[in-house]
Parts: C-alpha cells; sequence; structure tokens
C-alpha cells in the first residue's frame, strides 16, 4: 500500500501537466454533465407542476363562433345541447370536476383582470366571448379519452387543451437537455482519451521497473494499482471541482435569484443537486478508471 | 523441475521454428549451461519457462506447473519462483544497492521486517555487504550484476535463470560471477545459464545443452562448450 502511495505520488507530480489538463477537462465535463442533470430535474418538476394544473376547456358554439365547430348555422349551442354535453363529460370516469361558465361570467373575468386598461377593456363586447365548460381531469395525462367523447357533438365549437401548447415546449426543453448531456459526455470522452495518453506515456517512463515488478512476480494489480489511483485521483479533483460549481449554480442563481423573482413555479434545491452529485462522481468514477484499464492492459501485457 | 516435452514455438510472422521439438528435463538441484550461436534458441528456451509467452505446441512444465496452459492470472506466482538475471544487470538507477534489492521483495508484497533481515544476507552473500548504500553508477560492471543476482535470489527461487550474465563483463569478472552462481547452485537452487563464455563452461564442467538453429543438437553431462574446445 506505502508503494501504491508514493508512486502514485511521484506519478502525479512526474506528469503535472497531464494531470492538470485531465482534472481541468473532467471539472468543465462534469460542470455540464451535472448542469444537464439538474436541468433536467428543473423541467420535470415544471412538467409535473403544469400537467397537473392542466384543465380542458370546451367552448361552445355561439352566433359568432361557428368555426370547425358542430354547429347550427348562425345559432348559440342550445340549453338541450348544453346539457347533453355536461351529461357527456360528467359520465367520463376521467373527469373530477366540470364548471360552466356563461360567456357573461367570461366577460366580467374580462374586465376585471383588465379594469385599469381602457383600450383593451373597451375593445371587446359580452358577444365576443364563449359559453364554456372548464373541466378537471382526475389524471391530466389522460385526455384523450374525454376529448374524442365529445369533440363532435352537437353544440361544442372547440376544445383547447393546454398539452398542444405545452408539449412542444418541453419537447424542446427536453432536446436541449440531452443535448447538454451529450455535450458533456463527449468532453468525457475526450478526459478518457487523455487518461488513455497519460497512462501510456507513464508505462514508458515507469518501463524499467515495470519491466522489473513483471519479472519478479508482482500482480497485475499491484502493478496497476498507481496507475488506477493516479487517475482516479485527477478524474475525482475535477468531480470535486464540478459539484463545487454547481452547488454555487444552485445557491446564487437558483437560490439567490431566480426563486426570487419567480416564486409561482417550482425549483430545483438542494436534493436534486444532490442527485445530480451523485451521478457526477460515478460519471468520474467510470470515464477514468475504464481508460486506465483498457490502456494498462495493453502496455502492461505480461 | 524444468520439463521440455515436444516443444516448438514459431514466431508470429515467421517460418522457421525459433525452437522444434525439444525434450528436455532438468532435475532439482542441476546446473545447467545452454549453449549455442545467436538465434540458435537459448533465450527463447529462458523465455518460455518465464511464461513470456507460450509455446506454439508442446508442455513445460515448471516446479510441477504446466505453463503451456497457465492462465495468465497465475503467472506472477510462477515468476516468484524464478530469479532472473540478464547481460544488461537492469538496475534501476535511482536506487541504492540495497533499495534495488529491496524493490524485488517490496513489490511482491513481503513486509517490511523481512526485507531488513533478508535483503544485508543477500548483499553478504553476493559480497557487496559494504557497498549497500551506493547507486548502480558508482559500481563496477561485475559488482552491478551481483546486485542483479542478489536481486534475483533474494526470494529464495527454486529456479535461477541467467541470459549471458558474464557477456558484458571481462574474463577475471566473470570466474567471480561465475563462482557466485555456482554457490547459488551448492544451496540446491536449479541454475540454467545462456552463455557464450566457452573458456567458463569448459572449465566448470557441468551439464551442456547445445541448440542449433532450434534444435538439440548435445546433452551432456560434464561437458565441454564443442567445437570451439
Amino acid at each position: 500500500m506505502r508503494h501504491a502511495l508514493t508512486e502514485t505520488w511521484s506519478g502525479l507530480k512526474r506528469n503535472l501537466g497531464l494531470t492538470m489538463a485531465v482534472v481541468m477537462t473532467m471539472w468543465v465535463s462534469l460542470s455540464l454533465f451535472g448542469a444537464g442533470m439538474i436541468a433536467a430535474q428543473q423541467v420535470n418538476l415544471l412538467k409535473d407542476e403544469w400537467y397537473d394544473r392542466i384543465e380542458i376547456t370546451v367552448y361552445l358554439c355561439t352566433a359568432k363562433f361557428q368555426t370547425d365547430g358542430a354547429c347550427d348555422p348562425g345559432q348559440d349551442a342550445t340549453q338541450e345541447q348544453k346539457d347533453q354535453i355536461r351529461a357527456a363529460i360528467e359520465s367520463n370516469p376521467q373527469v373530477q370536476e366540470v364548471f360552466y361558465q356563461s360567456k357573461e361570467e367570461a366577460y366580467q373575468q374580462f374586465l376585471d383582470v383588465f379594469k385599469d386598461n381602457a383600450t383593451i377593456r373597451d375593445a371587446l363586447s359580452a358577444d365576443e366571448m364563449q359559453d364554456s365548460f372548464r373541466v378537471k381531469l382526475v389524471d391530466p395525462k389522460k385526455y384523450d379519452s374525454l376529448t374524442s367523447q365529445i369533440q363532435s357533438m352537437l353544440g361544442v365549437q372547440k376544445i383547447q387543451d393546454l398539452h398542444q401548447i405545452l408539449d412542444p415546449v418541453f419537447k424542446w426543453l427536453g432536446a436541449l437537455q440531452w443535448g447538454t448531456i451529450g455535450l458533456s459526455v463527449l468532453l468525457l470522452l475526450a478526459a478518457a482519451f487523455q487518461i488513455g495518453t497519460a497512462i501510456r506515456m507513464a508505462t514508458f517512463t515507469r518501463g524499467r521497473e515495470i519491466g522489473i515488478m513483471r519479472l519478479v512476480g508482482a500482480s497485475n494489480f499491484y502493478i496497476m494499482g498507481p496507475f488506477l489511483l493516479e487517475s482516479l485521483i485527477a478524474a475525482l479533483i475535477g468531480a470535486a471541482l464540478a459539484i463545487g460549481t454547481l452547488a454555487l449554480g444552485i445557491e446564487f442563481i437558483i437560490k439567490a435569484n431566480v426563486q426570487q423573482s419567480l416564486e409561482s413555479f417550482r425549483w430545483v434545491g438542494w436534493h436534486e443537486f444532490g442527485i445530480s452529485a451523485a451521478f457526477v462522481v460515478v460519471a468520474a468514477i467510470v470515464f477514468s478508471v475504464i481508460p486506465t484499464v483498457i490502456s494498462a492492459r495493453r502496455y502492461l501485457r505480461v | 523441475m524444468i520439463k521440455f516435452e515436444e516443444v516448438s514455438r514459431i514466431y508470429d510472422g515467421q517460418t522457421r521454428a525459433a525452437l522444434a521439438n525439444i525434450n528436455i528435463d532438468i532435475d532439482k538441484g542441476e546446473f545447467v549451461f545452454l549453449v549455442g550461436g545467436s538465434g540458435s534458441g537459448k533465450s527463447t528456451m529462458l523465455k518460455l519457462v518465464l511464461r513470456e509467452f507460450r509455446p506454439t505446441t508442446g508442455r513445460i512444465y515448471v516446479a510441477g506447473r504446466n505453463v503451456a496452459t497457465l492462465p495468465e492470472r497465475k503467472i506472477p506466482a510462477l515468476r516468484r519462483e524464478i530469479g532472473m538475471v540478464s547481460q544488461d544487470f537492469r538496475l534501476l538507477p535511482g536506487k541504492t544497492v540495497f533499495e534495488n534489492v529491496a524493490f524485488a521483495l517490496q513489490v511482491i508484497g513481503k513486509p517490511r521486517s523481512l526485507i531488513r533481515k533478508v535483503v544485508p544476507d543477500t548483499l553478504e552473500l553476493v559480497g557487496l555487504g559494504d557497498k549497500r548504500d551506493r547507486r548502480p553508477d558508482e559500481l563496477s560492471g561485475g559488482e552491478q550484476q551481483r546486485v542483479a543476482i542478489a536481486r534475483a535470489f533474494v526470494n529464495q527461487p527454486k529456479i535461477l535463470l541467467a541470459d549471458e550474465p558474464t557477456g558484458n563483463l571481462d574474463p577475471e569478472t566473470s570466474v567471480g560471477i561465475m563462482r557466485l552462481l555456482d554457490r547459488i547452485n551448492q544451496s540446491d537452487t536449479t541454475v540454467v545459464m545462456a552463455t557464450h563464455d566457452w573458456a567458463m563452461v569448459d572449465q566448470m564442467r557441468k551439464r551442456v545443452i547445445e541448440l542449433e538453429q532450434g534444435h538439440v543438437v548435445r546433452d551432456q553431462e560434464r561437458g565441454i562448450y564443442g567445437a570451439r574446445a
């Protein structure tokens, strides 16, 4: 053990330049990797939150809004149609609650929101509003059965469902996360190749010693140990720096900044940070041990 | 102790066999000279004993193991029973005489207390008791070879292989090295020495195995070097 430690130390010193390069590449790539992991968790938080709040709005025909719907030409939906629609909605097992909002109520709500803005307030009248059912679902992700059930019913002009808006947004966010993680994996591969090269050079500079060790019957693990420790230490220093960087990010970007200004959203915190940090450490170990073993096996051949 | 049965070895990309159908049996405690010109297969034989590579065909038993089929992870255990000395000494220039010899024990995990006891005894045996703190570049060629022998012998191997151990030394120094190897042989260690040094072989009158182009052409008890004698 003493031998392994002194050899590791002298190896790290001997290849100081390369060790620094490995540490820095690891630092940057693992920071990116961790940031990608945290971003992924943030997106999931937002997703859960927003999708949980999603309601389906069933807009009913009015004289003014007729396109695409099953409307009687020039007519509002009749009371009979409304009753049938409500009955159909309530019969669906996925439905938790149904609210009816008349166009007058909708107009009133509009006036409340824009009570200080005369230009907008005066631009619309009650006839520009629509009667609607707002439907809350048991599981907001299972909206399909309801929409297919009622969209062709008489009196339904349009079903608006926020999934149509949110799905593309989250698709892009997802692509962004995976792009980040993919990029970081490329950098990690670069770090792995650096480590492989460093080990190869080290086996050359210690060629005579290694030759003697093999000749007198030192075990492979004993010969490889210092090399393994060396790259592991460099990678773990890189991981520690990356975790520090991520912690600063959580503290100064999330906690001290966006969380204050955008309070209504749920933001990632130390829990999500911890999960990412664990993945960072695992990635550091995997991307240092594997290239070392491969490289050492090739150049330390018996 | 060492037994070759129908052993052939062909190097990659070559058609001629470096060793062809070799049958040799070397008993425990024997002293054997391997003689023959360059490329006759002497070094290949020693390397096969060390399991630096496998024979192309045949079986080789070393200290009870068939090294032809020995899995890679068992090679270290095999080599702990074999000491190896080569023409170019292969000492570590940054380490003292003591450290060079101790290195062979350290890297197989022997405790320091044992190393402190065994290494001085071995240095005494090879006649370097008073030079333990010198570095290799402060020693003569003969002394460096003694360090190499001490390192090969310090773990009390059953077999000592020597590949041209006197090849870089003057005749007088060579005699000293030869006596040392003989002394090691007296302690029941099997010694196999590949050499070109005909004067030495003729003087020692030990078993001589002569190789020529990969074939054993002579195996003689109390032999002499051969044609040149």
